[in-house]
């Protein structure tokens, strides 16, 4: 049987690991290569290289760390932030990228995501979603960091980019980011019950039951979580011996 | 040395990666000499059945690599995998190297998310020298859409998505092939490869 994921998230800037709360308030928290390694020695399913660079330079130094690391560690890389064309995807998966993450690109240039799709396979192109409640059982889509509401319905934005081809989609929910309160669960439940791609949930966790809570209630089929690995408030094996405590199936 | 056939499919820096990391000498080739001068090759791809074999058509590697496949150990990762079979139904109909009988479609069943995207314990079926190291309950990464149909004899190990999936095929001679990305399957990965690495005489 296919195990759930757990996946680390590793935000990046000019080749340091950093992180913010509620996108705030950034600070440097270790070096990206080390953090990548120790979390494959926990057993991480896969590990999420998130550019939050502005510069392009910082994109060099970016690129270094994904190529550094890919020599290393052997389980799937994703690298999101800044994937703007094409050309991005392609730079990022000769990098040593599995995967790329288009995210406030996509929302503005939909056809990125069926030309990456087309060109490299739907596999490498993930879909990442920043969406904010409006109402009961209504989400709106943001861009920019979860600054810019989009007024994009977000079960309409789902059904966009599965057509496009998007191989997966990673949904953060900006309510519950930061907020360490557990994962979005209505919000998950929706986006995986009106898709048929792979679901990764993000944002909120911030104890060991809300990832056994996201399995259980939702489709999610990954779990991703970035503050609470880095600060070692849990182990990503910690996680996975609980889940599977309770019957999740995890590798 | 292993040639590592590249043309232009798919993301063949991380198997060089992985074959760098074990110490096992590999090179990327594009050319009949090179395929032929080295003691096992892979053949890795990501992307569509149809536009692969076109590619490889291109390369004019074909029919050289279908003689060597008969004489060295060689291994065809994910869709590199699925083009060992006889024919492939991605988009169209497309005759694939045809090195184990058997054809490629696309996973139907109702229910199941598509594409098999994560980590999958591998079921073993039948002997097969790469699988000596490891175990019975390990798991390995996946990502495809498409699934081969073949006889069960022909399969080393199979796992568990909406019915048997096969993940390693072994001809019982020099032919492998993993549905899965021993490069980025970790630990059990790696001994797979290792493994492959150890059939160079």
């Amino acid at each position: 049987m296919l195990a759930k994921r757990i996946i680390p998230c590793l935000d990046v800037r000019n080749g340091k690991v950093v992180k913010g709360v509620n996108f705030e308030g950034v600070r440097d928290v270790g070096d990206p290569v080390e953090c990548a390694e120790e979390y494959n020695k926990q057993g991480a399913d896969e590990i999420v290289f998130y550019d939050i660079t502005a510069s392009f330079e910082g994109r060099g130094v970016f690129l270094d760390v994904v190529r550094d690391t890919a020599k290393k560690v052997f389980v799937p890389l994703t690298v999101g932030g800044g994937i703007k064309t094409v050309d991005d995807i392609r730079e990022a998966l000769r990098a040593g990228a599995d995967k790329v993450s288009v995210n406030s690109q996509a929302v503005q240039n939909p056809q990125l995501i069926k030309d990456g799709a087309d060109i490299f396979g739907s596999q490498c192109i993930c879909v990442g979603i920043d969406a904010k409640k409006i109402a009961d059982n209504k989400w709106t889509v943001y861009i920019n960091g979860g600054r810019k509401d989009m007024g994009i319905d977000l079960i309409d934005w789902v059904h966009t980019i599965e057509k496009l081809g998007a191989g997966e989609i990673c949904l953060n929910s900006i309510d519950a980011d930061g907020t360490k309160e557990g994962f979005d669960i209505p919000m998950l439940k929706a986006v995986c019950d009106n898709c048929s791609i792979p679901v990764i949930a993000s944002g909120g966790a911030g104890k060991i039951n809300d990832f056994y809570e996201v399995f259980e209630k939702t489709g999610a089929t990954a779990a991703l979580a970035a503050s609470l690995f880095h600060f070692k408030e849990l182990t990503v094996g910690e996680v996975k011996d609980y889940c599977r405590g309770k019957g999740v199936i995890v590798r | 040395m292993i040639a590592i056939i590249d043309y232009g499919a798919g993301n063949i820096f991380s198997v060089k990666n992985a074959l760098d990391y074990l110490g096992l000498e590999s090179r990327l080739v594009s050319d009949k000499e090179s395929v032929k001068a080295a003691d096992a090759v892979i053949l890795p791809g990501v992307g569509a059945f149809p536009a692969a074999m076109r590619k490889l058509e291109a390369t004019g590697l074909v029919d050289t690599i279908k003689e060597e496949a008969a004489r060295k150990p060689f291994l065809g990762i994910c869709l590199g995998m699925q083009l060992i079979f006889d024919k492939g139904y991605e988009f169209e109909e497309c005759d694939g190297l045809g090195l184990i009988g058997g054809s490629v479609r696309k996973m139907e069943e109702p229910e199941l998310i598509i594409p098999h995207m994560g980590w999958n314990k591998l079921e073993k079926l039948n002997d097969c020298p790469l699988l000596e190291n490891v175990g019975d309950n390990e798991y390995v990464y996946f990502v495809h859409s498409y699934k081969a149909h073949c006889e069960d004899r022909d399969i080393a190990a199979y796992v568990e998505y909406g019915g048997r999936v096969p993940a390693l095929v072994y001809d019982g001679k020099y032919v492998y092939g993993a549905q899965f990305h021993p490069e980025k399957s970790g630990e059990t990965g790696l001994k797979i490869l290792r493994s492959f690495g150890g059939l160079i005489k």
